[in-house]
């Protein structure tokens, strides 16, 4: 198993998430993400050799999405760069690579979207074939509206147990200043919210938001040298197929080999006495359920039974998205950056108001395509 | 509604991408959509290594990674295996109310078909329910020759 | 762990062609993967992840590296996506080098591809450009290069036969690879005498647009040698792109080349471009390029590069050959051009070219070209770095 070692996280920033940043353009959002980056870091630009940056074209509405936010994080000044499509999990570990190789030692990755310029149903819609399911109208909605019900359908899991997690993530988000939509409701506040998508309903789902995040990851002397370095100690990630009838939605094997092979790395054989918080991607409340099981927390189909028996909630064993996670603002790109953000912020003691005592080992926890079809895992700590 | 920073009003620009598209089906598509569209038949093609049948028929085995060229003709009716109702606007799903999803296993496939579920009230349907293909009329080579399944 | 030296092993790539009905798009990367794997010896088995690329709006999918499992291999595997635009080639195959450099993995199969008949490339490439500032006066890709090219006739006071020539060049070269797309020669005549699109820019002078796939394996020493003889080893990548919009740019002598290519002549240790490079592969989109851009890029005075080309120092048998593939003007599937352009690269290396092999090339060198007047530039040699 592969080893990584000297790799940390030295800065993190990220901006607001909200419903519509109007006044913000996609370069002001990531220069806000890098300057706090920076300054977190106490680094300037001098110290960054180079840079990665994180978008869809769909979301943006521009092809080459990476050259609207290019001289808001560096390009300008000539740094040698990249462009990562997908979640900010994966481009990270792009980031990480680019150090490892040896040929650069201080990596800046950022990432941006602003969900509130496009019409979320034609954005994912287009996610799909072309040929045969996208012309059935299938968007994210209404396919993760699929997932859940095989899932519930396979194991038995209610839409109560799916329903806490909302409750859980939207009150947990009171203690996050950077959360759109912190809550405190009931789970018949849940039950009884407009339903999007049978058997979806509102409070079930994340809105689609804008936002802007950056991390800085630094190796070997940068890193020893760093204010406040947050160690890698394991990373994976890995991809599902992609026709939803080739998989079982209500399985997610994907997340299951990804979080074997960063427990692996990370030497961790009892993740749920051995992480102390977790930062996962719910895009949608019964995706958490789901990710509970892919990443060892509890046998297959053991989801509902776990946030029952109150295992995930701020003063439990482990800690889930204390941030608030997806349910209280989810801007798509950053989303799993943001997870990360909080998992390194969770390490150093700075979460503030949702900081866990204690935390030696996080995780954190990104998706990519529909269904969570592709999963990356971190685990970070001191 | 407009929003200020400070005095400043904030201008925000609506428009729209306008890029056509064509799309090449394939060969190995275009015979699947060809027996739909002439001879409302469904067909697969199956994996010599480990013998999946897919529907949608593929060129290569997304498990094995091996190309598939056997052929095989599938019923037009299966199982419902998950279904959702879309109860909010979209104008992409080509249907009308009750714009109702599912992903059916057609009996002799081993993956299964997204496709409409139609003919059958919201509360009357069931995973594991037995639905079957009905085909439009006019049929052009499209995967919505077939109209939409409902219960058998 | 980390810090190894790694190599291009395997090439593979689709026969490029203007439009291609008989398969979808998963269809065709798969064309690429397969042969690519073939040239290795290898199955999706040995590949322990898949980095691809395209222009998402040239065939309208989001999240290709999603939508492509079945094409790539991917199931089960770690996959993601890059793109850059026209430089997407080049950033995905600068990718494979450091996915395995770094230790993580042992063997990464980069894939760059476009479909590009699936659509309107003009219209899809206008989207590249600001919605508020710049998308509503710009006219694709012709206007900008246009612009650029009349400066580099006012300046050196060079002639349009000059540029004429390097599309002659690259099409005569084309003829000796059996996946370029077009495969004719042209005269220098043709050339002038084509439709004007964008003055001084006629038809010959610019890139068709192609459907087509290509797929790299780069592998770390531990595997390289096992799997290719003549492995092309990794020593140089610098990608350059300094500008966002359009009144930003320096036009005349395209700084980010000249940026990226003295960046990597540094990495790679060389001095005298011409005299230590045995063989290039550049991404020119269109002639013009073919002189302004080799001046950026140092292997002669600014203005000098009429009389290199003329003079025959970049055919095939000259001093230091160009585009022995056709280059891009021969075939331009924009995903996979600036990937194809390192392919080649590896391919002169490794001794795989066929008709179009140069004699005992050690340096082998490619660029990509793309976005904002964005560059890269990658060194590969046949000795360990």
């Amino acid at each position: 198993m592969t080893e990584i070692n000297d790799i940390a996280f030295v800065g993190v920033g990220q901006t607001k998430i909200e419903r519509n940043k109007l006044g913000d353009t996609f370069a002001d959002m990531v220069y806000e993400a890098t300057k706090k980056a920076l300054e977190d870091a106490g680094m300037t630009m001098d110290d960054i050799d180079n840079v990665i940056t994180t978008s869809n074209d769909f979301w943006d509405g521009r092809t080459i999405s990476t050259m609207a936010v290019n001289d808001a994080c560096g390009g300008g000044l000539a740094k040698n760069m990249s462009a990562v499509e997908g979640d900010g999990t994966f481009s990270s570990f792009y980031g990480m690579s680019r150090i490892l190789s040896g040929t650069y030692d201080t990596t800046l990755v950022v990432s941006h979207v602003k969900g509130s310029e496009s019409d979320n149903v034609y954005i994912t819609n287009a996610i799909f074939d072309p040929i045969y399911m996208r012309p059935i109208g299938l968007d994210s909605l209404n396919s993760s509206a699929l997932q859940m019900r095989r899932y519930m359908a396979k194991y038995g899991i209610t839409e109560e147990q799916c329903a806490k997690v909302s409750v859980k993530n939207h009150k947990n988000a009171l203690k996050n200043p950077y959360a759109q939509i912190a809550i405190d409701i009931s789970v018949d506040d849940v039950l009884n919210s407009k339903i999007i998508s049978d058997p979806l309903k509102l409070y079930d789902c994340s809105p689609v938001s804008d936002a802007a995040a950056a991390v800085i990851i630094a190796g070997g002397e940068k890193a020893k040298k760093a204010k406040k370095p947050v160690w890698v100690k394991g990373v994976s990630y890995t991809a599902d197929a992609y026709f939803l009838g080739d998989r079982d939605l209500a399985d997610a094997s994907a997340l299951d080999k990804a979080a074997l092979e960063a427990y692996g790395m990370a030497g961790i054989e009892d993740p749920l006495k051995e992480i102390d918080v977790a930062e996962v991607y719910d895009a949608f409340s019964y995706m958490e359920l789901m990710w509970y099981e892919g990443l060892a927390f509890c046998p297959p189909g053991g989801g509902g039974k776990l946030i029952d028996k109150g295992i995930t909630e701020m003063d439990g064993e482990l800690p889930v998205n204390p941030s608030g996670g997806l349910l209280s603002g989810h801007p798509v790109t950053p989303g799993g950056m943001i997870r990360l953000i909080e998992a390194i912020l969770q390490v150093r003691g700075d979460a503030g108001e949702h900081q866990i005592d204690g935390v030696k080992t996080a995780l954190a926890h990104g998706i990519n395509g529909a269904c969570g079809q592709s999963h990356c895992v971190w685990i970070v700590g001191r | 509604m407009t929003q200020k920073a400070g005095d400043q009003e904030l201008i925000a620009y609506k428009s729209r991408i306008k890029v056509p598209y064509t799309w090449s089906v394939g060969e190995v598509g275009s015979r699947f959509l060809t027996e739909i569209k002439e001879n409302q038949k469904i067909w697969g093609t199956r994996c010599p290594v480990c013998d999946f049948v897919f529907v949608p028929p593929k060129k290569t085995c997304t498990y094995c990674f091996v190309p598939v060229h056997e052929w095989t003709e599938v019923k037009d009716e299966g199982v419902l295996q998950t279904y959702t109702i879309a109860r909010y606007k979209t104008d992409l799903i080509p249907q009308d109310s009750p714009q109702i999803i599912g992903v059916i296993l057609l009996d002799g496939a081993d993956t299964g078909l997204v496709h409409l579920i139609g003919e059958v009230p919201p509360e009357k349907i069931k995973v594991g329910m037995r639905v079957k293909a009905v085909f439009n009329k006019e049929r052009k080579g499209h995967i919505l020759d077939i109209k939409h399944f409902k219960p058998v | 762990m980390g810090k190894k030296r790694t190599a291009i092993v395997a090439t593979g790539q689709t026969h490029h062609r203007s439009s291609r009905l008989d398969v979808n798009g998963i269809e065709m990367i798969n064309e690429a993967v397969d042969r690519c794997l073939e040239d290795g010896d290898l199955t999706i088995d040995d590949i322990d992840a898949i980095v691809i690329g395209n222009m998402d709006h040239f065939e309208g999918i989001n999240y290709v590296d999603m939508w492509s499992i079945d094409g790539i291999g991917g199931f089960m595997k770690p996959v993601f996506k890059l793109t850059t635009g026209g430089t997407t080639g080049s950033t995905v195959g600068q990718a494979g080098y450091y996915l395995t450099a770094s230790g993580m993995f042992d063997k990464v199969l980069a894939v760059g591809w476009e479909k590009n008949s699936e659509s309107d490339t003009t219209a899809a490439i206008t989207t590249a450009f600001d919605p508020i500032w710049d998308r509503l006066v710009f006219a694709g890709a012709i206007g900008g290069l246009a612009v650029e090219a009349m400066l580099y006739l006012d300046t050196y006071g060079a002639t349009e036969e000059d540029a004429a020539r390097v599309a002659v060049r690259d099409r005569k070269h084309a003829c000796n690879n059996p996946y370029a797309q077009l495969r004719k020669e042209i005269t220098v005549e043709d050339v002038m005498s084509s439709p004007m699109l964008s003055d001084p820019i006629k038809l010959l002078d610019v890139c068709p647009r192609t459907d087509g796939a290509c797929a790299v394996v780069y592998a770390t020493e531990e595997y390289a040698e096992k799997i290719c003889p003549k492995p092309a080893w990794f020593h140089a990548g610098a990608v350059k792109h300094p500008y966002n919009l359009l009144g930003d740019t320096d036009l005349v002598n395209l700084p980010s080349m000249q940026l990226a290519a003295k960046e990597a002549y540094q990495k790679a240790g060389i001095k005298e471009p011409l005299k230590e490079i045995d063989v290039m592969e550049l991404y020119l989109p269109y002639s013009y390029a073919g002189l302004s851009w080799i001046e950026a890029m140092d292997l002669c005075k600014p203005g000098g590069a009429p009389k290199l080309i003329a003079d025959g120092k970049t055919d095939m048998d000259g001093e230091l050959p160009i585009n022995p593939s056709g280059g891009v003007i021969a075939t331009n599937c924009i995903g996979a051009t600036a990937l194809l352009r390192m392919a080649e690269a590896a391919i002169q290396i490794m001794g795989k070219g066929g008709a179009r092999q140069v004699p005992d090339v050690k340096t082998a060198l490619a660029t990509g070209f793309g976005g904002c007047f964005w560059s890269d530039v990658t060194v590969f040699r046949s000795t360990k770095p």
